[in-house]
């Protein structure tokens, strides 16, 4: 076992980018959570997101198209879900597995032919002045663009949510729609946006998996990240700052453990490997705190 | 535009009506998805639904129902259970891992004894094995409040990497020449899972499956058990004020479907597929939930969504080999059955009524 | 120049199985209180849904300043300068006052113009209020000042208020009402909905009377008595429930100190709660809503356990009992809300039957259930309330508010309970069944068990109470006997005004 062939920085720097796919995908979600809507399906559009993604960019040549084709391709995969529940009132939980399922199934269809082909490259930013500074340049910012993108996402989220009218609204809705839609606000239309911008971030998280972490199309390539992010929202008590810490956190876990594999660690692999699936069940043991929205998962059918 | 108006009871007819509603609109986009993959529809749909059961070869093929039918269908009857009660076990492939494990350890554990006590000894394991995993999100639901969903689901990942490990290490066989996997356990005479009559691939998994229907509908119409797990999962207030005890249904549910789950894994192990191998599992633990919200959470149901369900696995092997059709097209298929279900369901508790036109 | 502000005419609204409104038709005069009468049911809530956008009617026009009036949605409302105060308050509990009252209106101002606008329109009309405070955090009161004021900030011209006072003190009532006469003499409307009589009699000038959807007459309450009014609403003789004089026996039921945290986010704690109850006698616990009257309930029924010795039944501790076991041993519940509490919506009758009747009434053998037993049980109960259902495989959803809560009430007192506690029995329900109710619960007495009635009207409490005690922020007043108690004293009781000051009224 050598564990000075562990480098500190590249860790650290690696955390970041193993972060991202999750951070994208909980952020979305807890938009749409904030909404009173529960979308299981973050898995399945994740996944599109990612073929779609990895597709687009391999025919087009254009990593950045093949981003735009993952959110339009997870925001469409969700409008399904919200036509379901927000308009033929089925169950949520239902629905969400649905999704999943379905959307796992899409994707291995689309990616066939796209098995073992390399994707476009997606080149680091290299931030002019703080790209310089010693050790935590390499760690912060020498990074693909999509990273900054998910963190500026993480802070729009937040500004939107506390100071926005629109945000205050989409609160409203989710804390209580009945009362909501008795002020006249558009529950249905308020909540199908949420899902679609959800969808729209999981698509993105699942791309950033195909065509910068990996990055590669294989079938079930998010591995249970999709309910990872969903397990994270809750970790984070639907507030939008600590899904970073979430995030960071997970990846921290899977970045470690990939590297003391890699430094031969006599543990058993598989040990290692579900480390950061268990440290995901001790998280959500340890902070079942803070409120859930009001509204949450409960169907809402105007009777007028 | 339409608008969704709630009917005063439920609707009989639509309860019945919407799973074939929703099985004839799966064969119709089905049907549209395979011509655009440049497959004939007709025969596609033909090969999938109509050759495994009538077909010259179908003496073949018909067996292999059974035995795909039976873990399914033992599984989403374990689902129904909680899933009826609002408690959602979406771990159960990890629970089939784990009791196909601790069945074939069993097993293996008294190699090369022969013993009418080894197979008995087998279900036990197994059916403790998934039902010990199952308890894992059961008791920190009860005690901590954490979503048994994602629990559940988590330790899905953590089961298939035990399984790795047990493959590659505890369970590989001696004999095997380095490879992983464990012994072949359908060739161990007091640990085989065989067709109990010859041609029908009927196994005492599929005897099992039939068990669990009769035992599923005699609790859910006519035991107390089943009918506050109804009432909880329709009503929880009510259900307190009757005097459910919550935490006492989540064990039960979980604890059921995790023994069935597992007990599934077990059958499934030392027969059709015979061995513990790193890709032992294939998603019979997700597909089972397709069969239950398909058998409308009701064991006859399930039953009759478990056989349809196998056919589709069946018949979608065949028009894979004679069609080209590919496998992914199989699980977008299933994953359509049950989208359409959702929709149609609606039907039961609401009319369809034109909009208002509004008051000049 | 007319000095009517809003005509109704002709108007229609109708809901499958029933006419909520047919043909209504009158005016409001500009700055006049005007008060819509009826019991439940009577189609007041419908009719002024249609005028606040919420709900289209199928027929009829409504003018406003002499211009066509069809408002589409509340916003279109709002615009037109119509504000309303709802019976079930629009609030979002996790968000505080500024948030909410910002999500009422059409164009808030920035948070912090519109905290300064809150604190001063809410001391000027007499009902402070801190803009920084989570609503979830305020009483019932309170919480209807917040929705006040969030009329009040829009310059409105017509207030609707809908019932308000049911969850107001008699003393923060008075203050309410120097409020609307503030805004009265400075030229709004108030359409004032309402079934108690007396304080229509003291507030508003011109009543319309709606009946099963019909305007069935009109008058000037200051000139009419609360009898003919009341004549004018139901139409029949009322029927007085009597009670044959009955010996009050053995303590039966004792509350010992009972606190308990509040079971939820927003609950009440109840705190050192005591009483007795006696066979034979009828103790009344009146108290507006939020109070600790839901966890009152649930601490009684099992659904909420205590320390044992906290409640005694016949002497034995039975606190840290389920429901289940509680029933067996004679004490029966009814809560609040009918639908998804005490019933299962979507479960037939026979299945609510062995909801609570599953014990006493001996429905199951090992662990199977008798269904034959239950349907007779649950037939045996629709045929003695008089309950207007095709049969007991109905869904509890398909009965309306009155016959669900006789059934409700009526499958309690047919398990022969000991000790029976109900939250609100004739809450929303007609006057006819409310009396029958009533009559049911005076019967069960005087055969010798003992019923706590925990209500918001505190008439029907002083009609049917031996003793009364009154509920206030999770603690219980010393009971006294009902027979004498004032007004004066009921209110001073339920804790008088919660902070409120006077309306600060121009000179």
């Amino acid at each position: 076992m050598d564990l000075s062939a562990i480098n500190p920085v590249l860790l650290l720097a690696s955390l970041m980018v193993a972060a991202t796919p999750i951070l994208l995908a909980a952020i979305g979600e807890l938009v749409v959570e904030r909404s009173g809507v529960l979308n299981l399906g973050v898995e399945g559009m994740m996944i599109t997101g990612a073929v779609c993604g990895f597709v687009v960019a391999v025919n087009s040549g254009s990593p950045t198209l093949g981003f735009l084709a993952a959110a339009a391709g997870g925001a469409a995969l969700s409008l399904t879900f919200g036509i379901l529940t927000q308009y033929l009132l089925s169950n949520q939980v239902a629905t969400g597995l649905g999704l999943t399922l379905f959307g796992l199934g899409l994707s291995a269809l689309i990616g066939q032919g796209y098995i073992g082909i390399k994707a476009p490259e997606v080149p680091d930013l290299h931030i002019p002045l703080l790209a310089d500074i010693p050790v935590i340049g390499p760690i912060v910012f020498q990074h693909d663009p999509i990273v900054y993108v998910g963190l500026l996402l993480i802070a729009a989220v937040w500004a939107f949510l506390k100071y926005t009218r629109a945000g205050l609204i989409l609160r409203a809705v989710g804390e209580n729609h009945e009362a909501a839609h008795a002020l006249g606000y558009k529950v249905i239309r308020i909540r199908l946006l949420a899902i679609m911008f959800g969808g729209a971030c999981a698509g993105l998280g699942g791309a950033y998996l195909s065509l910068v972490r990996v990055p590669q199309w294989t079938e079930g390539m998010t591995a249970g990240a999709g309910w990872i992010a969903l397990a994270i929202v809750v970790f984070a008590s639907w507030k939008p700052w600590r899904i970073v810490i979430g995030a960071y956190l997970f990846g921290g876990v899977t970045v470690l453990q990939l590297n003391l594999q890699a430094a031969g660690l006599p543990v058993p692999v598989e040990y290692l490997s579900m480390s950061p699936y268990v440290a995901t069940i001790l998280v959500l043991v340890l902070l079942s705190s803070g409120r859930a929205p009001g509204s949450l998962g409960r169907i809402f059918h105007a009777s007028n | 535009m339409i608008r969704l108006e709630k009917r005063p009871q439920p609707s009989q007819v639509w309860i019945v009506a919407t799973p074939l509603l929703a099985v004839i609109a799966t064969m119709i986009a089905g049907g549209l998805l395979f011509a655009a993959l440049g497959k004939d529809p007709v025969a596609a749909i033909r090969t999938i639904f109509w050759d495994p059961l009538f077909s010259e070869n179908a003496w073949f093929y018909r067996p292999q129902l059974l035995i795909k039918a039976a873990p399914l269908i033992l599984i989403a009857i374990g689902l129904s259970l909680g899933f009826r009660a609002g408690i959602w076990n979406i771990g159960a492939e990890g629970q089939y891992i784990i009791g196909a494990i601790c069945g074939a350890g069993t097993g293996l554990a008294f190699y090369p004894m022969e013993s009418v006590l080894i197979f008995p000894l087998m279900i036990l394991a197994g059916l403790l094995g998934g039902l010990l995993w199952a308890m894992i999100p059961a008791l920190l639901r009860v005690r901590f409040g954490t979503n048994e969903i994602l629990v559940s689901l988590m330790l899905v990942y953590v089961a298939e990497q035990i399984l790795a490990s047990m493959a590659l290490g505890l369970l590989r066989n001696p004999e095997g020449m380095g490879f992983p996997g464990s012994r072949n356990l359908s060739q161990y005479p007091s640990a085989a899972n065989l067709e109990l009559i010859k041609g029908t691939g009927m196994h005492w998994g599929v005897v099992a499956a039939f068990i669990a229907v009769i035992f599923a509908y005699v609790v859910m119409s006519r035991h107390i058990l089943g009918f506050n797990i109804r009432l909880a999962g329709q009503s929880p207030r009510a259900a307190a004020f009757s005097g459910v005890s919550p935490g006492r249904l989540v064990i039960i549910c979980l604890g059921v479907s995790g023994a069935l789950a597992g007990l599934a894994g077990m059958f499934e192990v030392a027969g059709p597929s015979g061995r513990i191998s790193i890709d032992f599992n294939v998603g019979y633990g997700f597909t089972a939930i397709i069969v239950a919200f398909l058998g409308r959470l009701h064991p006859v149901g399930i039953l009759l969504a478990g056989l349809l369900m196998a056919l589709t696995y069946v018949g979608g092997g065949m028009a894979q080999g004679s069609l080209g059709l590919p496998v992914a097209a199989i699980q977008l298929f299933q994953g359509m059955l049950l989208f359409f279900l959702l929709a149609v369901d609606v039907l039961i508790n609401y009319r369809i009524r034109p909009a208002r036109r509004r008051v000049a | 120049m007319s000095d009517i502000l809003l005509s109704l005419n002709g108007l229609t609204k109708a809901y499958p199985g029933v006419v909520a409104n047919r043909d209504v038709t009158f005016d409001i005069k500009k700055g006049e209180v005007h008060a819509l009468l009826g019991e439940n049911g009577a189609g007041k809530s419908t009719l002024v849904k249609s005028i606040y956008g919420l709900v289209r009617p199928d027929g009829g026009t409504m003018t406003l300043l002499d211009a066509p009036y069809h408002p589409g949605e509340p916003r279109a409302a709002r615009a037109a300068g119509v504000a309303m105060v709802f019976q079930h308050f629009s609030l979002f509990d996790a968000l505080n006052v500024a948030e909410n009252i910002a999500l009422g209106m059409e164009n808030p101002p920035p948070m912090r113009d519109l905290a300064a606008r809150i604190t001063k329109v809410s001391d000027d009309y007499g009902l402070p209020l801190d803009p920084s405070r989570v609503v979830g955090d305020l009483s019932a009161g309170e919480r209807q000042r917040v929705e006040i004021i969030r009329c009040l900030l829009q310059d409105p011209k017509l207030l609707i208020m809908d019932e308000p006072t049911s969850v107001l003190t008699p003393q923060e009532v008075e203050i309410l009402f120097l409020t609307l006469r503030k805004l009265r003499d400075e030229g709004t409307a108030i359409l004032y909905i309402s079934h108690k009589l007396e304080e229509i009699r003291s507030l508003c000038e011109h009543a319309t009377i709606l009946r099963l959807g019909q305007v069935v007459g009109t008058c000037d309450p200051r000139e009419t008595s609360a009898r003919k009014m009341a004549e004018m609403m139901v139409g029949t003789v009322l029927h007085v429930p009597s009670r044959p004089a009955a010996p009050v026996g053995e303590v039966v039921l004792e509350l010992a100190s009972l606190s308990a945290p509040p079971p939820r986010q927003f609950g009440t704690a109840l705190k050192e709660i005591s009483l007795t109850v006696r066979n034979g006698e009828v103790l009344g616990i009146g108290g507006v809503a939020g109070n600790g009257q839901d966890e009152l309930l649930l601490a009684l029924s099992g659904e909420m356990r205590s320390a044992a010795g906290m409640v005694k039944l016949r002497g034995t501790p039975i606190g840290h009992l389920m429901p289940n076991a509680r029933r067996k041993l004679g004490l029966l519940t009814a809560p609040e809300e009918r639908m998804g509490h005490a019933a299962a919506p979507d479960m037939s009758l026979t299945e609510n039957a062995i909801l609570t009747g599953a014990i006493r009434e001996d429905l199951t053998n090992r662990g199977f259930l008798r269904w034959a037993r239950a349907r007779s049980f649950a037939e045996a109960v629709i045929k003695t309330f008089d309950v207007r259902t095709p049969g007991p495989g109905s869904a509890a959803r398909s009965l309306s508010g009155g016959n669900l809560q006789k059934f409700v009430i009526g499958r309690e007192i047919m398990q022969r309970p000991d000790v029976l506690v109900v939250n609100q029995p004739t809450w929303g329900v007609d006057a006819s069944a409310a009396a029958a109710i009533r009559q049911a619960l005076l019967d069960l007495v005087a055969k010798g068990a003992a019923v706590i009635v925990v209500s918001q009207d505190l008439d029907e409490l002083m009609e049917i109470s031996d003793r009364f005690a009154a509920l206030n922020g999770g603690r219980l007043s010393a009971p006294r006997p009902a027979q004498g108690l004032t007004v004066e004293e009921i209110g001073l009781m339920l804790g008088g005004a919660h902070d409120m000051e006077v309306a600060h009224v121009a000179a």
